[in-house]
């Protein structure tokens, strides 16, 4: 177990592998060659961030640059799928999925459904989300809430090097179009990962951390935090479980209620802004499935109702941390009727 | 009264990537009069949570460690003394003792793994661990959907005394997903190749459920390998196995099915923690190992029936036959150890499961080198 990886190195192995273990899989977009333009270089960056360095390499042709049009790029990605493709599409920034959602949640979010289930559309759209990188409001926005809203989306966010490969394999083999979100800041990341090929299941919330008197739901990047958190808190004597549903669609009901039922307290923690979200769909699910057990009001720790500042030290305060983690789960242990 | 009547309880040491544990709850009092092998405490490593029995006999006069606090390896725990040895005598140590202590440093990155060796037996990729540099060689061979790690109580006390070898069959843990022949009768051939790759000619096969079977079909077919023989819960002795148990596990994919069947493997389902689930999850989701899972089960059992049936060459065999078996075992059941021929020795450990290496970690040690 003891090899250690990045985060975005778990991504490239993910698609190294699959595309040596099926020739269907083919990768598109902005940059994800070269990026150079230069002849005998177009290898050489792979990706803004490097995520697919080495694979045009490999795989020559199966790895291409697209124009810079998201409508296009995206497009063809969907139509490659329903017509025997695996696409692994990436869409540098979740920001720009605005100008091709008609592609995604109208096409291949329906393609199954309205052909009676003769259709399939098995493509990958990895994108990029998330603050703290000084990139401003139109590059740094946490928008995995829109894509579950619809149905016929799977929505993946990896808070791990070790989920990252397992989860980006699975939703590649999947059969339904996905949205794969990779946080700018977990590329770094470094963790246990196996060499050999595996999946991990849609569905099936991580019970990072075992803990008896707060429950906390984490997405993301937040997991970490809410570590950080859980660690602090500890020294105080509350002991918290963190769960990190790993898809927000499908979402794994039934580990957060089963966690709930136990400790009687939930924070959830939500990067996103915080109307209709994960933090407020969470919060409706134990607040009508699980009310009995609540022993305080659901905390929700999120950014605040506005776009991501530039300023940095306005986007550090943006971004839920470690303390205010740590004050909302205060907020519950101490809560009297 | 000199020190030496005062001797540490220190927080063991289980298994090679332990540098610490947790003290979950003291079973037994201050003042009370402990023997060789009685129960201590409950402590939770990151893979296992346990009991810990005294290594020496005495009084308990100081529990040191408290309910979950934790503790580097080697921390004092309590304190053991005789009835007339003084409080300030007792102080005195403990404050001497914990001036000393330094807790264990972290291990370097990749250094958990380092001990972990490779080899190739024809295209198939063998990981194994060795311990211990004695003159006797024993190999541990683990069971269905198991790996070398179900040897953490087992392999490091062995190896004070002998060269101590445990492989990850073929389909398992970290070797080869691919399985070239997984009957029984092929696996054994892969312990004997084992043996040969790693420059051993004779040793004690000590196999637990599915790998006892495959010990004893060693010592059937390669018979000049085996000195000695210990067959924990093991397959191959009798008909009734928990087919469900076996089924489920190569069909489970989620921690949800999967935890109550581990549950099944131990008199105390507390000794399932949540790392074990995770481990066994993350070994589930490699390419291959339902593949691998299958084919191996159809090679030993079909439904609740086990298809090899090894009992009677029991009877005549050379080398010492020794079987271990916990009386709660709800996968292979404890009436397998009854009736055997005279040459085996036969031990059932009360109120343990199929996991009794682990559960009852000392008694199996001292039986295995008995």
């Amino acid at each position: 177990m003891a090899r250690k990886i990045l985060y975005q190195e778990a991504i490239n192995e993910a698609l190294d592998q699959e595309m040596a273990r099926d020739e269907a899989v083919i990768i598109m977009g902005e940059d994800v060659v070269g990026g150079t333009g230069a002849s005998g270089e177009m290898d050489a960056w792979g990706g803004v961030l490097g995520v697919t360095k080495g694979l045009y390499g490999k795989y020559g042709d199966r790895i291409m640059d697209s124009p810079i049009s998201e409508s296009a790029l995206v497009g063809a990605a969907v139509g490659a799928a329903a017509t025997g493709m695996r696409p692994v599409c990436e869409l540098m920034f979740i920001d720009f999925m605005g100008v091709c959602f008609d592609q995604i949640y109208n096409q291949a979010a329906k393609f199954r459904y309205m052909f009676g289930g003769k259709a399939e559309t098995p493509v990958v759209i990895r994108t990029m989300y998330g603050a703290g990188f000084r990139a401003a409001a139109q590059h740094s926005q946490c928008l995995y809430n829109l894509f579950t809203h619809v149905p016929g989306l799977k929505v993946v966010m990896p808070s791990s090097p070790y989920d990252a490969k397992g989860l980006l394999i699975q939703a590649i083999r999947d059969n339904d179009p996905v949205i794969f979100c990779e946080h700018k800041a977990l590329y770094a990341m470094e963790g246990d990962v196996p060499e050999e090929s595996y999946t991990i299941p849609f569905g099936e919330a991580n019970i990072v951390r075992e803990g008896d008197d707060v429950t906390i739901v984490a997405l993301g990047r937040m997991v970490t935090h809410a570590g950080k958190a859980a660690n602090t808190l500890a020294k105080e004597g509350i002991s918290c479980e963190i769960i990190d549903p790993r898809t927000t669609s499908p979402f794994d009901e039934e580990t957060v209620l089963e966690s709930v039922e136990n400790t009687g307290r939930l924070v959830i923690v939500d990067e996103s802004t915080p109307r209709c979200s994960m933090a407020t769909d969470i919060s409706s699910l134990v607040a009508q499935k699980g009310f009995s057990f609540l022993k305080a009001p659901i905390e929700m720790v999120t950014a605040p109702h506005t776009p991501v500042p530039f300023n940095g030290s306005l986007e550090d305060l943006y971004i839920p941390s470690p303390e205010k983690i740590e004050a909302a789960v205060r907020a519950t242990t101490s809560y009297a009727h | 009264m000199s020190d030496a009547a005062i001797t540490a309880i220190t927080m063991p040491k289980w298994g090679l990537s332990m540098i610490e544990g947790k003290v979950i709850e003291w079973l037994v009092e201050e003042n009370s009069t402990l023997a060789l092998g009685d129960e201590i405490m409950d402590i939770e490593t990151e893979k296992i949570a346990n009991t810990f029995e005294a290594l020496d006999a005495g009084i308990l006069r100081r529990r040191v460690a408290v309910a979950d606090e934790t503790l580097g390896v080697g921390a004092l725990l309590g304190v053991l003394a005789s009835a007339d040895t003084s409080d300030e005598d007792i102080d005195a140590f403990i404050a001497d003792f914990q001036a000393n202590y330094v807790p264990p440093e972290p291990p370097e990155e990749d250094e958990a793994g380092a001990n972990y060796e490779w080899l190739n037996l024809g295209d198939q990729k063998i990981r194994y661990l060795r311990m211990g540099d004695g003159a006797q060689n024993i190999v541990l061979i683990h069971g269905f959907g198991g790996d070398l790690d179900l040897w953490l109580f087992t392999q490091e006390p062995l190896a004070a005394n002998a060269s101590v070898y445990s492989l990850d069959l073929p389909g398992h843990g970290q070797s080869s997903k691919a399985v070239e022949d997984g009957s029984v009768a092929g696996l054994a051939n892969v312990v004997a190749k084992f043996m040969d790759a790693v420059g051993i000619s004779s040793a004690h096969l000590v196999g637990h459920s599915l790998g006892g079977a495959i010990a004893l079909q060693t010592a059937v077919s390669h018979a000049g390998k085996v000195d000695a023989l210990t067959l924990i819960g093991s397959a191959g002795i009798g008909e009734e196995i928990n087919g469900d148990y076996i089924s489920g596990f190569v069909a489970a994919e989620s921690r949800r099915e999967i935890k109550p069947l581990l549950k099944q493997l131990v008199g105390d389902p507390g000794l399932i923690n949540r790392k074990m689930i995770d481990d066994i999850l993350k070994f589930k989701r490699l390419d291959g190992v339902t593949e691998a899972l299958t084919e191996i089960s159809a090679g030993f059992l079909s439904g609740d029936k086990q298809t090899v049936d090894l009992r009677g060459e029991l009877g005549g065999l050379s080398m010492p036959v020794n079987v271990i078996w916990g009386s709660e075992d709800r996968i292979i059941p404890a009436s397998h150890a009854n009736d055997l021929p005279g040459n085996v020795t036969v031990n059932v450990l009360e109120g343990f499961g199929h996991l009794v290496q682990l559960e009852a970690a000392s008694d199996v040690n001292r039986l295995i080198q008995s």
